[in-house]
């Protein structure tokens, strides 16, 4: 059980940097995920905290500790890795007893420790068996047995379902939460899938190109995203961008795009120049007497919702509409968005223009 | 459940290769078995022509090879004792008698020594340095790396004056020390270069794991990277002792006395009175033996070894 606090932690591979400068923190408990694509230095930050790699600067708190240039051994952390790392020459049991070994246990107390480890994750039928022939699945929960039974401080989780399929990784996911859930200790999992992230995670970290975009809960990070990066990368489809010249007063609720005038959550701070208009295609409504006019190009059926390609003076955007409204290709519709939701960017750099739907938030990060 | 699948070959492909390669066999195999049966001939039966391939076995080779023997005249003979072994009963047919052991088992020691000796030494040195190769950031890595394969760019040999010169100032001459030493420094490269492909393919993952849990860098490298790296030690292990071993150029060169391995020594046995070829091979017959032991003994790892990564996962 810990909380972990990261402050300005940097890391660089001869000229290259590939975290720069992260900060967030981690609660006592919480199912925290590190998100972003790959090679944005999502396992570096994990290996940092782990012990694994010694960071460049920066600081590292596990439990009220500062253990930034302290070797693995001494960090009280699990592992597990993507590729699981089960020893091969050893069998089950072993894989899982190997780690009390090294805190020198009684031979009675390890095996009484990896079955009760192994009824947890209900692979006491296999505790005999060399890792070679495992399934997928079954190694994976060996490589969490291994990571539980010495219980740490904390958990560290390299996409731990990457190498299982689709359909197992649904089952795997939920083990995985339930079993969070029930053990309750502190937990860092890294993934570049935003679903995974969304469901399973308490908090999120979004990085992009090793600098963190955005740290907040999945609610937050979908509704207020901080850049257009986490924008367009949290959601599927992702968030429509509607790029304009324009100029806003702080304490303005509206914006004018061209001979069109939004509704905007209150704006907080002025902006002159280059701005996307961020709308997520669940906000967009059609409407007859939308003045906002736009051109069906396709339509896409989903069962209960469908989505819609439109073409507008402003770029192209999809909306997610009930499957019941009639579209019909070809056809002129008129738009409107949910005022409530919307965020405005600065294109130039990326980031968010504060409002009062993402003010609160924007501070964080 | 495997994740390819390889398509069976036909059966009259099966033939040829297996014609070709049994064909192979026993090309090579032939002079050894030329060897062993020598052994047991009679030196008439060794040189007569056309060769025998039935003959009567006897172990006087090995007799020869072992023993030093004296001539007597007839009355000496006649006034021995019965003869009290098989051996004496041998020699005694040639009007001889046993005068004593030969250097053969000194000199078979000898090789046994430095051959396992130079071959422990590369490997032990060999595995730290490949695996501080394979993991650690070190400074001109490549250079150092490339460094150490360029000591086996020109045969060994062309730097034999030198190394004599070095030995007779070092007083490393036939010594066993200056022959282990010298087997090592030729094999370590070699060793070197093998054990860090075997250990580049261990991923860093399982020592990690091992860090993580507790235990430090040492009892890594030893309780979870050398388990897995058996294989290529086995087959480097095997490399390293067939080419000291065998070696013979710097073993005449540097050795004569104390420290003078079998190879060297093997030709000299046909010295002492006309040509004991049965003896010569009785000896090269025996001088096979440990080699083929060791690496019966590491067959398993051997196959897998020389395969390299190819078909491991
Ligand atoms: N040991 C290393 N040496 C040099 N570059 C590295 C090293 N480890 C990672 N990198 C680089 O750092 C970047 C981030 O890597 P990583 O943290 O593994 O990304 P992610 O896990 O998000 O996919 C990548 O561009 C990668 O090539
Ligand atoms: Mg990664």
């Amino acid at each position: 059980m810990a909380e972990i606090i990261i402050k300005n932690l940097r890391k660089e591979f001869g000229s290259f940097t590939a975290v720069q400068s992260s900060s967030f923190r981690i609660e006592d408990g919480e199912f925290f995920m590190l998100l972003g694509p790959s090679g944005c230095g999502k396992t570096t930050t994990l290996r940092m905290i782990a012990g694994l790699e010694l960071p460049t600067s920066g600081q590292i708190w596990i439990d009220g500790e500062e253990v930034g240039q302290k070797p693995a051994s001494q960090r009280d952390i699990a592992f597990v890795f993507q590729m699981f790392a089960l020893y091969p020459h050893m069998n089950v049991r072993k894989n899982i007893a190997y780690p009390l070994v090294s805190q020198g246990l009684s031979r009675a107390r390890v095996r009484e420790k990896v079955e009760e480890v192994a009824r947890l994750l209900r692979i006491e039928h296999i505790l005999d068996r060399p890792v070679g022939g495992l399934s997928g699945g079954d190694r994976q929960r060996v490589a969490l047995g291994r990571a539980i039974v010495r219980s740490p401080k904390a958990f560290m989780m390299d996409e731990p379902l990457g190498a299982l399929d689709a359909e197992f990784r649904e089952i795997m996911a939920e083990e995985l939460r339930a079993l969070h859930d029930r053990m309750g200790a502190t937990t860092v999992y890294v993934t570049h899938d935003q679903l995974e992230a969304m469901q399973m995670g308490d908090k999120i970290v979004v990085m992009n190109h090793g600098v963190v975009e955005q740290f907040g809960t999945p609610q937050d990070i979908y509704d207020k995203p901080a850049t257009m990066f986490v924008a367009e990368f949290i959601g599927s489809p992702a968030m429509n961008f509607l790029r304009f010249r324009g100029s806003v007063e702080a304490g303005a609720t509206s914006v004018r795009m061209h001979h069109h005038v939004f509704e905007v959550p209150e704006l907080r701070e002025p902006f002159d120049g280059d701005i996307a208009f961020g709308v997520r295609p669940e906000h967009v409504r059609f409407s007859d007497n939308g003045a906002f006019r736009c051109r069906v190009d396709a339509t896409e059926y989903l069962g209960t919702t469908q989505i819609v390609t439109l073409n507008s003076d402003h770029g192209q955007l999809k909306a997610r509409i009930s499957s019941d409204q009639p579209v019909r290709v070809d056809e002129t519709v008129g738009l409107e968005f949910d005022p409530k939701t919307i965020t405005l960017f600065d294109t130039g750099t990326g980031r968010a223009l504060r409002s009062d739907l993402n003010e609160g938030v924007l501070s964080h990060g | 459940m495997s994740a390819y699948s390889i398509t069976e070959p036909s059966s009259r492909a099966k033939w040829t290769a297996g014609i070709l390669v049994t064909l192979y066999a026993v090309i090579t195999m032939v002079p050894l078995l030329w060897i062993v049966a020598t052994g047991f001939k009679t030196p008439s039966d060794a040189i007569s022509y056309p060769p025998k391939v039935f003959f009567e076995p006897t172990v006087e080779g090995y007799v020869n090879v072992f023993t030093t023997r004296t001539r007597l005249s007839p009355e000496a003979l006649a006034a021995l004792p019965p003869p009290a072994n098989f051996a004496e009963e041998i020699v005694r047919q040639y009007d001889m008698v046993i005068a004593g052991p030969s250097r053969f088992g000194e000199r078979f020691l000898n090789s046994v020594i430095i051959g396992f000796g130079s071959t422990f030494l590369s490997i032990f040195l060999g595995t730290l340095a490949a695996y501080a190769f394979s993991r650690f950031k070190i400074p001109l890595k490549d250079d150092l790396l490339f460094f150490i394969l360029s000591t086996r760019m020109m045969p060994p040999i062309a730097v034999a004056i030198p190394i004599f010169l070095m030995y007779r100032q070092l007083g490393l001459s036939d010594t066993h020390l200056g022959m282990i030493l010298l087997y090592t420094a030729v094999n370590i490269s070699l060793a070197v270069w093998l054990l860090k492909g075997f250990i580049d393919e261990i991923p860093r993952e399982y020592e990690e794991a091992a860090l993580i849990d507790g235990y430090t860098r040492f009892q890594a490298f030893y309780k979870v990277v050398l388990p897995q790296a058996a294989t290529g030690i086995a087959s480097t292990a095997i490399f390293c002792l067939i080419f000291a071993w065998n070696e013979y150029a710097f073993a005449v060169l540097l050795t004569s006395g104390t420290a003078q391995t079998a190879p060297p020594f093997i030709p000299t046995i046909i010295g002492v009175g006309g040509q004991d070829w049965p003896a010569v091979a009785a000896g090269a017959t025996l001088f096979l033996v440990p080699v083929m032991v060791f690496t019966i003994l590491l067959r398993k790892h051997l196959l897998r070894g020389i395969t390299f990564g190819a078909v491991r996962k």
